[in-house]
């Protein structure tokens, strides 16, 4: 009898616990302080550096939220996690958000039970050769050693490609970008396969960029964006809508330096809208009137972030392509802040 | 009728339970037993909680679910097309191929490391202590990663050798082709094959089962030589010749098979990419099998030194007075004592070794950790059951490896009488 009324309380305390942890924005609120999950290092989308900061695009989503959220965008603690350590990360709690170039699938959304909070990288996965190989196109990879990340969607597609077109090849499992930029570096592997925004990034460290090439293939879909754990609608609408904003902003023309002009007031309702001039957004999901405009502020719009840290200036040069705005021909489409 | 001499029973008080020494230890057992029961019970509860809070179930569905992915070592059958559970095989194997390779030279490295440790040469004596000391105490992670690196970064791409005047060239007459990709050997072929029997899981190569059944037999063959040899030394004191007989026993059987299967060699050769044919040694299998040979190795050397020198120096000093060779003396007469002493810590290095493949991770070898705990881990997001499942494997190999030691631990051990 006082066993069973012992595991009762036991079990409650941890019902209670599993309660607790539900409300993420609480959480963050009263640690102060935003856990986010990102790469290992992968330079222009989340890496250190020389002075220990985190900086890159996928980066400036977590300083947005958490400008948004806890009115600091230094207020973040990044948690490097590799392929096979970044779920697990997430479901545990370690983090509250997981913005590491993620491909969205079904089984990720449905089974893992995560939910992504939009796409701010529309990607597919690419192949990266050395020039000296003399390959032109990915259908002539026959035969070749293919360094791959383990425990992402790039060793399934990478399956699947050689298998449809009748290939053969030797997959040299890796752990981490670094050691598969080292690895490819040293010939122990021919091709280099990740999301083909990954190659760009990892060509533009190498001491000759230039004797390297990305083949033309593009072999599959990997729509990349931040996710949060299913089951705190607040916190996923939180993140989710903080994206929006630096999208719309891009889209409305608020930049870093104009949004404190704008915030005064502008005669675009949906401007003021975001901005937290006109009606109260922000309350619907527990925020102030002026989320957005700090978010917006932390590091820019979406095309400032995407310029400043992968775009055609820098030395990974990414054009726009897919991710331009939808008036531009690309994908990104902020639905409206009404 | 109420005997008057037996003494008044006391009644039980719950304080006796504490105080009185001979219930005492059982209300400590029973107490310990309720608070560990309780442990586990809050564990299990909590799991179950937490799991439904996340929406999660426990199932093990996953494992007959196509797979999806590629393994680079197969030593049985396996596509992406296999299911989970298939891979978990794959894997499992992998494991167990290196770990038995592993368990077989660090044993020859040992044995020759700890009594060359003995030996009166001071030079060698004193090489055999660096090597020791040097492998037992830097962490076995590090010389994994370094054998890989010195692979990787310090032998030549496939692409060296290719050309008339290639910067590389293979080993032992074009048979041999260390590259940074691994090393890749000669393959025996069978050109009149005998096929092969598919028992379900997997199939097993009739060749191999000839083979191996042609060795047992002139092995056994050989055995009733020798014992009739002996029989003829001790009826007429004259020892019939047997050394011819036993070489062509145990030779031509088996030279003849080969010769029927049309046994030959498959060298490998520079072919798009790659070298084709051949065995291929990957560079994981490479560093991992190496570094855990040399690290344990080391530890077993100290376990034989130490076997050997629990043995009285009386037993040599014996065996010197019959005229016996330092040789002979080792294998006669001090290894088969030093086996009492050395094999229950072998036991533990075998299993040492078996757990610590695990550390394959560092190189991407493809072992049960990288298919079942890795990538299908990582598909599938079943954490909970793929690492309970590993845990299991484990604690099974585990268990099967020390029982078998034990039992031959059990036919090596002093026969009291």
């Amino acid at each position: 009898m006082k066993k069973s009324v012992f595991l009762g309380t036991l079990s409650l305390a941890a019902l209670a616990g599993g309660l607790a942890s539900a409300a993420t924005l609480d959480d963050v609120k009263a640690r102060g302080v935003l856990n986010c999950g990102v790469s290992t290092g992968v330079n222009g989308f989340s890496a250190p550096d020389a002075s220990g900061e985190w900086q890159g695009f996928d980066v400036a989503v977590c300083r947005a939220v958490a400008a948004a959220v806890l009115a600091d965008p230094k207020k973040v603690k990044f948690v490097s996690t590799t392929g096979q350590t970044r779920f697990t990360a997430l479901a545990s709690g370690e983090i509250d958000i997981l913005s590491r170039n993620s491909t969205w699938t079904f089984s990720r959304d449905v089974d893992l039970k995560f939910t992504f909070a939009g796409v701010n990288y529309y990607d597919g996965q690419g192949f990266m050769v050395s020039k000296a190989l003399g390959v032109s196109s990915a259908k002539e990879l026959d035969g070749a050693t293919v360094c791959i990340q383990t425990g992402t969607t790039t060793e399934l597609n990478l399956a699947d490609y050689f298998k449809s077109n009748n290939m053969s090849y030797e997959p040299v499992p890796i752990e981490t970008n670094a050691e598969a930029q080292q690895q490819y570096l040293a010939g122990a592997c021919d091709v280099y396969t990740t999301d083909a925004s990954g190659l760009a990034a990892t060509r533009a460290t190498f001491a000759d960029p230039e004797n390297h090439i990305v083949l033309p293939e593009i072999i599959s879909k990997e729509p990349l964006g931040p996710m949060v754990r299913h089951g705190d609608d607040q916190w996923s609408d939180i993140v989710m809508w903080t994206l929006n904003a630096l999208i719309a902003a891009e889209e409305y023309g608020v930049t870093s330096a104009n949004i404190e002009e704008l915030a005064k007031g502008t005669n675009n309702p949906e401007i003021n809208r975001l901005l937290g001039t006109e009606g109260d957004l922000g309350a619907m999901f527990g925020l102030d009137k002026e989320w957005g405009k700090r978010a917006i502020q932390a590091g820019g719009n979406y095309g400032e972030i995407f310029a400043a840290n992968i775009g055609e200036s820098t030395p990974i040069g990414i054009a726009r392509g897919l991710n331009a705005q939808w008036t531009q021909g690309g994908l990104l489409y902020s639905p409206p802040f009404r | 009728m109420v005997a008057t001499s037996e003494p008044p029973k006391a009644s039980f008080r719950l304080s006796m339970l504490i105080y009185d020494t001979r219930y005492r230890s059982l209300t400590i057992q029973v107490v310990f037993l309720m608070l560990f029961m309780a442990g586990a019970a809050w564990l299990i509860d909590n799991t179950i909680q937490n799991l439904r809070a996340l929406g999660k179930d426990f199932n093990y569905g996953f494992l007959s679910v196509r797979a999806g992915y590629d393994i680079n070592q197969m030593l049985v059958q396996y596509s992406n097309d296999s299911s989970h559970a298939r891979a978990m095989l794959v894997g499992l194997l992998n494991t167990l191929f290196v770990a038995f390779l592993a368990c077989i030279t660090a044993t020859v490295i040992g044995v020759m490391a700890g009594i060359l440790r003995l030996s009166k040469n001071w030079v060698v004596a004193r090489l055999m202590t660096v090597y020791i000391e040097a492998f037992r105490n830097v962490p076995l992670l590090l010389w994994i990663i370094v054998i890989f690196a010195i692979m990787t970064e310090s032998m030549p791409p496939p692409n060296a050798f290719r050309g008339d005047d290639a910067a590389s060239s293979m080993l032992l007459f074009d048979s041999v082709a260390i590259t940074n990709r691994g090393v890749y050997v000669p393959e025996p072929l069978f050109g009149r094959s005998l096929g092969n029997i598919d028992i379900g899981i997997f199939l097993i190569s009739v060749d191999l089962l000839a083979i191996i059944a042609v060795i047992t037999l002139s092995v056994m063959a050989n055995r009733a030589l020798l014992r009739n040899a002996l029989r003829v030394q001790e009826a007429t004191g004259l020892r019939p010749t047997t050394w011819w007989k036993t070489i062509l026993i145990l030779i031509a059987p088996l030279v003849a098979l080969l010769v029927a299967l049309g046994f030959h060699f498959g060298y490998p050769e520079l072919r798009g990419f790659n070298f084709v044919g051949g065995t291929h040694m990957r560079n994981s299998l490479v560093a991992l099998w190496l570094a855990l040979s040399v690290y344990t190795g080391a530890f077993i050397a100290e376990n034989v030194r130490s076997g050997i020198q629990a043995i009285s120096h009386g037993q040599s000093e014996a065996a010197f007075a019959l005229g016996l060779r330092p040789g002979r003396t080792m294998s006669l007469v001090v290894l088969p004592q030093a086996m009492r002493v050395i094999i229950p810590p072998l036991i533990s290095q075998y299993l040492n070794i078996t757990k610590n493949t695990s550390l394959a991770i560092a190189v991407g070898y493809m072992d049960l950790r990288a298919t079942l705990g890795g990538i299908t881990l990582n598909q599938t997001g079943r954490e909970l059951e793929a690492m309970l499942l590993m845990m299991l494997i484990y604690l099974i190999i585990s268990l099967m490896i020390s029982s078998a030691m034990n039992l031959y631990n059990r036919s090596v051990r002093l026969k009291e009488r």
